[in-house]
């Protein structure tokens, strides 16, 4: 897929809570095709403590709007600074970067599980399957209720289950304690969160035999293929989790 | 528009801004941003003897105003290189230079001597200096005696351009790059990365799985433009020069210091345009200040008072 360098404008740049923003961003000419998976990699020209891109997660595409969301947690200097910006501003945007959560079989019943920031890529993976008629369960973990976002959007695409580490909403605990893992039976896991999570899911989906996808977020510096920093090892030795991935099947990986 | 072609000591480029190894994979990477024809010339990832799988995760620390980074050479080896990569790089119509690295003496020459079959690269840039390596890369760029031994080694099998690659950890690069001229090189390039570390109080743990790394980026322009400025004194070759150039200016001050030709690394991260920005730029400057080439500013600080 080609990948541009854009200004992009910013129309909205929504406070979601006190760790959390969602950017919406547009250009007079229709944003380029992106997939599900994919992400951005942002200029920050006015943090001094920020000198490499970050990269973002793509959220979802509004295309009516003509509308790319990046949702955004609030980790240091850099993502500090993007949330000062103020609509009708300009990003430098390197995108759409990485590959894509990949193809489902028809009528194959899906699992969407996401963490924190990590529930970010999901939207969109969860619209694309929409998309095609198959409607996904969606299993959203945070640490408590005030940190589970766009709840009201990701009802659009599917069933949405929740977990929250202090039971203030849907169940006490952690994504990979719900119930729903015991008492249903999934063709298909895509998952994305921290560490941790992501590696009790693909342990779980391992156990059952059920294929299973996770997207990385491994420090980078290019986003295009050419520092080879951002490295996950694998069965295949070093990959690039910016060109090979972000998304790995589980199987993969050596973790 | 002024003259921006240069000739170091033989090797022809049609402008003199390249990319610095490790920062621009084989070219390909940045097809998407730029023209990469319209560049001086392109320097390819480090090439080892054997396939090299590179140091473990975590290989990078943000740092303020740069980055270190310990990806410690990974490449799949000079035979690779040349039966994979190379038929690709035939129809780039610009130079292309190899970076080779080795940590024998052995391995430079072996790699030097497959790159001299290859009729569409002039040049190679030894990498005497990469701190990363372990089995002792750092040794022969720190030392005049190491230096010369390896250099008089490829020199030997390899005919063409030889570009060296200074390190700058070491007591006096002046010393080094005289050596370095008298073992047979054609030009020097430098600097390579600063020697750094980076900890994460949080954890009390290094943040890079090698403990130490290589620090690059916009920081390191100061030193980097002071060594250019000593090696142009005292060498006779011409003098590459690279650390920190994130724009057209940066660029300017090397040549100012003695620098003939430049190259781009970490600033490609950050702006994957940047180089053709960067020969822009040079141009504007040259035609604002009444220079018809590049040529008349190399080594044209004023420092009188």
């Amino acid at each position: 897929m080609k990948k541009y360098q854009h200004d992009l404008i910013i129309t909205a740049n929504e406070t979601l809570n006190n760790q959390y923003f969602l950017l919406k961003l547009t250009q007079s000419e229709p944003l380029p095709e992106m997939q599900p998976g994919q992400f951005v990699q942002l200029l920050i020209e006015d943090s001094a403590q920020t000198f490499l891109r970050r990269p973002i997660s793509i959220n979802f595409v509004d295309k009516a709007k003509n509308e790319l969301w990046l949702l955004i947690q609030k980790v240091g200097n850099g993502t500090r600074k993007l949330a000062e910006y103020q609509v009708g501003r300009a990003i430098n945007v390197l995108y759409p970067l990485g590959n894509s959560f990949s193809e489902p079989l028809p009528q194959q019943k899906i699992l969407l599980v996401g963490g924190g920031v990590g529930t970010a890529p999901m939207l969109m993976l969860g619209a694309s399957l929409k998309a095609k008629d198959i409607e996904p369960t969606f299993l959203l973990g945070a640490r408590s209720a005030g940190d589970l976002l766009q709840l009201n959007e990701f009802e659009k695409y599917g069933r949405v289950l929740t977990t929250t580490e202090d039971g203030s909403q849907g169940e006490h605990g952690f994504v990979i304690q719900h119930s729903v893992l015991q008492n249903e039976q999934f063709d298909r896991i895509c998952t994305c969160g921290p560490t941790p999570m992501m590696k009790a899911v693909a342990a779980y989906a391992a156990q059952r035999g059920i294929y299973c996808e996770v997207s990385l977020e491994n420090t980078m510096a290019c986003g295009i293929g050419a520092c080879l920093c951002c490295v996950q090892d694998t069965v295949d030795g070093h990959r690039c989790v910016c060109t090979d991935g972000p998304v790995f099947d589980a199987k993969e990986l050596k973790w | 528009m002024a003259d921006l072609s240069v000739n170091l000591n033989g090797l022809k480029l049609k402008n003199p801004v390249l990319t610095a190894s490790g920062t621009f994979g084989y070219g390909f990477e940045y097809e998407d941003f730029i023209d990469i024809s319209t560049l001086g010339g392109i320097i390819v990832k480090g090439t080892t003897r054997y396939h090299r799988e590179g140091n473990p995760y975590p290989r990078m620390a943000e740092t303020p105003a740069g980055m270190l980074n310990a990806v410690g050479l990974q490449n799949k080896g000079v035979d690779y290189f040349c039966e994979k990569i190379y038929p690709q790089l035939k129809s780039v119509d610009t130079s292309v230079i190899v970076n080779v690295s080795g940590s024998a003496i052995e391995d430079y020459v072996e790699t030097a001597e497959k790159i001299a079959y290859l009729t569409h690269i002039p040049a190679i840039e030894l990498n005497i200096s990469c701190p990363n390596v372990k089995q002792g890369g750092m040794a022969f760029g720190t030392c005049s005696a190491s230096a010369e031994e390896v250099i008089k080694a490829v020199r030997k099998v390899y005919p063409k351009h030889l570009m060296v690659k200074l390190s700058p950890n070491v007591t006096d690069i002046a010393d080094i790059a005289r050596a370095v001229e008298f073992a047979g090189a054609d030009s020097v390039s430098l600097i390579n990365t600063l020697l750094g570390m980076a900890i994460d109080a949080k954890t009390r743990r290094p943040v890079l799985s090698t403990i130490t790394g290589g620090l690059s980026g916009a920081c390191v322009k100061p030193v980097a433009l002071r060594m250019v400025w000593q090696v142009a004194k005292a060498v006779h070759i011409p003098v590459v020069g690279l650390g920190g150039i994130m724009n057209a200016t940066d660029a300017i001050e090397f040549f100012l210091a003695g620098a003939s030709a430049v190259q781009i690394g970490t600033a490609n991260f950050i702006d994957p345009s940047v180089t053709s920005k960067v020969i822009k730029g040079i141009d504007e400057y040259l035609d604002e200040n009444g220079f018809s080439s590049v040529k008349d500013i190399v080594g044209a600080l004023i420092t009188d008072k």
